[in-house]
């Protein structure tokens, strides 16, 4: 009996494309199971209060944040442990990244996680540390960035970008990426015209120049932008953990 | 004597390839000349430059007469050694390249000087460059030049095309070079080992697919009935890692004339097939391809069959069962359903038996040989090789236990983890391979086995203080930052945990140092053996190698 399976198997010894197929559903089974559950499953993401999509000022910083690799030493995921969130905040929820193509977890600490750094310090303490880290924190071993100050935002791409990130599931509605541009322009500038229509799009975002000058954003603007809503989204004193059980 | 051709025919082969190269020429040219960004105009004209070069290539060897070499010399096999050789130089020329790069990220982590307030050196670019310099730069081309070199001499004939397989290894290496420049010009997905853009990605996708036929190709034309064992895990490993990668990558570009791209996946589902990606580049790329060399260079450097048959069996399919579900043991205690990670944790932990039984297949081949070890340092590093694989893939299912990984994730023990497994497993057989397989194909022999016995013994110390700084490190900063007072508050600021670290990150630099110098020893050694035995070789240029099996 048992040497007829050891017989059996020479048949895919001898033939290339039945051990293809065989290594192809062997290896398809593990992923399927964990990931194709994930997209029909409700419990895999919570209903909570107070997410939205990221405003075009926003979203352009995450994509300098992207850029330049800040994930590979700050994680943006607080995990369900003790220390974590006395040190961080509230567990990350599921909720709280649906909107990020790609997500930005990390997997690495060299610095602090990021997930809820939103409010935490000034705009111009962020300036200053994304200058010359060490300026503000003397045993800092991140890198200074001085040059984000020095580099005037693209914004010619944005509304493509917002498009873009609808196509990928993003809720954006045409008036948003109609406006895109106006929007992060608006964003950043508190006298503008246009903070009214803004707001009432993105409402409860932050307007304001974030430290910088608002008739020239440059591209650290919109990364203290990004950095100073991670995380503030969800409303957590409406938040019933209970609900969401899973 | 001249043999007129007033007509040159061009073959199935050099006219395919003829128009896609053209088209291609064509194609990039069209985005250079409307590209939205910089690097992206860049990546077009080096696009537009390649594809002419090699377009210009296959017409010259064909007006010059090119005919197909025949399959067989005097009785034997005439395998194809040429791109083979390609491959195994840009081996040693990416790993010390990635070495370097290496090297000097981890002194940016003791010294931050070291970034120089710069774009494009700082940490953030550079590590995606490291990382992908040693895994598909370094380890790519070691599992491409010793596949190519297994599946021929296996099967006992030679591969199949004249320009597939340089297409394959070039274009694999234009692959490289575009996704390295593009980190330095902050061109990335971010995602980890999987930064590179969407079209870097699509030109992957068909190379990969041509190295897939060609393999398969290999198979079909071989005069041997059994498929030998290292082909079963070298042909898992190219079409798992075709999976892995078309469905990691699905992105949507902004525009076909930018770089920037978003990811078709979101938050927790991105982060699932993230890792499910992440585990396997592990599992296939750096374990099934690698277990592929094991199984052929060690049973030949030892001159023993392999140990069991019937365990590698049993060892290929349940590795391949299991690393596939390995990826959640990244995400424990995160916004991943509970679901997810436990079966992650579960079948991590299983994998530790298949691993041990490949393991233990292969140092059990050496059974009758073990007195080799004192005499060859080549058989040596690939034996040691495959112990630092036990050691890891132990380490690996310790690690994934949720209580354990409470502490060991998002430290420094990750990155001993790796490094273990990356330095000791992937780059020491590489290295074993290497020692073996130049010689073989420059027909010579090796320069100095005394250099080599120099290079284990750097490297071996290198890699002992490397892991041992990071478990170190790693375990110090899990217990810091989870530290309280009696009064019941968080002991240390995390800046604490940092500045703790310092003296770490200068040991774990001298050991990459101390790694590097092994490898630029080894480096000397393989242009000394192909240098110095040139004459030697002379007389018996046009002599086929007899075939292994």
């Amino acid at each position: 009996m048992t040497s007829n399976v050891w017989e059996k198997h020479s048949l895919l010894e001898k033939n290339s494309i039945l051990l293809l197929v065989g290594i192809l559903l062997v290896v398809a089974i593990g992923g399927l199971v964990e990931i194709v559950p994930l997209f029909y499953l409700k419990s895999t993401i919570e209903t909570v209060d107070g997410m939205r999509p990221y405003t075009p000022l926003e979203l352009a910083g995450r994509n300098i944040y992207v850029r330049e690799g800040c994930y590979l030493c700050h994680s943006q995921m607080i995990r369900a442990i003790r220390d974590e969130v006395e040190r961080y905040g509230h567990f990350s929820l599921s909720a709280e990244s649906q909107y990020d193509h790609p997500f930005q977890w990390g997997s690495k600490r060299i610095g602090p996680d990021l997930a809820r750094v939103g409010a935490k310090y000034s705009d111009d303490w962020h300036r200053q540390h994304l200058t010359d880290p060490r300026s503000v924190v003397p045993a800092s071993v991140m890198p200074g960035y001085p040059f984000l100050g020095r580099t005037p935002l693209d914004t010619t791409l944005i509304a493509d970008i917002l498009k873009t990130n609808r196509i990928v599931g993003v809720p954006y509605t045409d008036d948003e990426i109609a406006n895109a541009r106006l929007d992060l322009e608006a964003q950043a500038n508190p006298d503008s015209k246009g903070v009214d229509a803004f707001l009432k799009r993105y409402p409860k975002a932050n307007v304001r120049t974030f430290g910088g000058d608002p008739k020239q954003i440059t591209e650290l603007d919109a990364l203290v932008a990004y950095l100073q809503m991670l995380g503030t989204l969800v409303d957590f004193k409406a938040y019933d953990d209970k609900a969401n059980l899973r | 004597m001249t043999i007129a051709r007033a007509t040159p025919k061009l073959s199935f082969e050099e006219g395919g390839f003829l128009a896609f190269l053209g088209l291609l020429a064509i194609l990039c040219f069209v985005v250079a000349t409307k590209a939205t960004d910089g690097p992206m105009a860049f990546h077009a004209t080096l696009g537009v430059l390649a594809s002419i070069a090699g377009f210009v290539l296959i017409l010259r060897n064909n007006l010059a007469g090119f005919t197909a070499p025949p399959q067989i010399v005097d009785g034997k096999p005439n395998y194809n050694f040429g791109p083979i050789k390609f491959a195994s130089i840009a081996a040693m020329f990416w790993g010390l390249a990635g070495f370097i790069v290496g090297l000097y990220i981890a002194l940016e982590l003791a010294f931050p000087l070291l970034n120089f307030d710069t774009a494009y050196i700082n940490f953030g670019r550079l590590r995606p460059l490291h990382t992908s310099a040693v895994i598909f730069a370094f380890g790519g081309n070691v599992l491409l030049a010793t596949s190519f070199y297994v599946v021929q001499r296996t099967c006992r004939a030679r591969m199949p095309g004249s320009i597939a397989p340089w297409f394959v290894i070039l274009g694999y290496n234009f692959f490289i070079v575009i996704a390295g420049t593009g980190y330095l010009l902050g061109v990335t997905q971010g995602k980890e080992y999987a930064e590179p853009e969407w079209y870097a990605d699509l030109w992957l996708t068909i190379v990969w697919v041509a190295y897939l036929l060609l393999f398969l190709g290999t198979l079909w034309k071989r005069r041997e009935p059994h498929i030998y064992v290292a082909n079963w895990f070298y042909l898992a490993f190219i079409v798992t890692i075709a999976m892995l990668h078309i469905i990691n990558n699905l992105a949507v570009p902004v525009s076909f004339f930018g770089t920037k791209s978003y990811e078709a996946f979101a938050g927790t589902q991105d982060a699932m097939v993230q890792w499910w990606y992440g585990h396997n580049a592990v599992g296939f790329f750096l374990t099934a391809g690698f277990l592929g060399i094991m199984y052929y260079f060690i049973p030949k450097r030892a001159e023993r069959p392999v140990y069991s048959y019937r365990l590698s069996i049993i060892h290929f399919w349940s590795l391949i069962f299991l690393y596939i579900w390995a990826g959640p043991h990244h995400l424990h205690y995160t916004a991943l359903p509970e679901w997810a990670s436990t079966l992650g944790m579960t079948f991590s932990i299983m994998l530790w038996m298949p691993s041990w039984g490949g393991m233990i297949n292969g140092l059990m081949t050496l059974s009758g040989a073990w007195d080799k070890l004192r005499t060859d340092p080549v058989l040596r590093i690939m034996v040691v090789s495959v112990a630092f694989y036990g050691m890891s893939t132990f380490e690996g299912p310790l690690m994934s236990i949720k209580q354990v990984n409470s502490l060991s994730h998002y430290t420094d023990w990750t990155i001993g983890h790796v490094h273990s497994g990356a330095l000791g497993w992937v780059a020491y057989i590489s290295f074993g391979a290497l020692y073996c397989l130049i010689p073989w194909l420059w027909q010579r022999k090796l320069y100095s086995l005394k250099l080599v016995d120099w290079h284990f013994w750097i490297s071996t110390i290198g890699i002992v203080f490397y892991i041992s700084a990071m478990w170190v490190a790693g375990i110090m900063q899990g217990l810091m930052w989870r530290a309280y007072t009696p009064l019941g508050f968080l002991e240390y600021s995390f800046v604490e945990t940092v500045q703790a670290t310092h003296p770490y990150y200068i040991i774990r630099a001298i050991g990459g140092g101390l790694f590097l110098i092994g490898a630029i020893i080894m480096a000397i050694n393989i242009y000394l053996t192909i240098r110095q035995g040139e004459s030697e070789a002379h007389a018996s240029a046009g002599l086929s190698l007899a075939p292994a099996e």
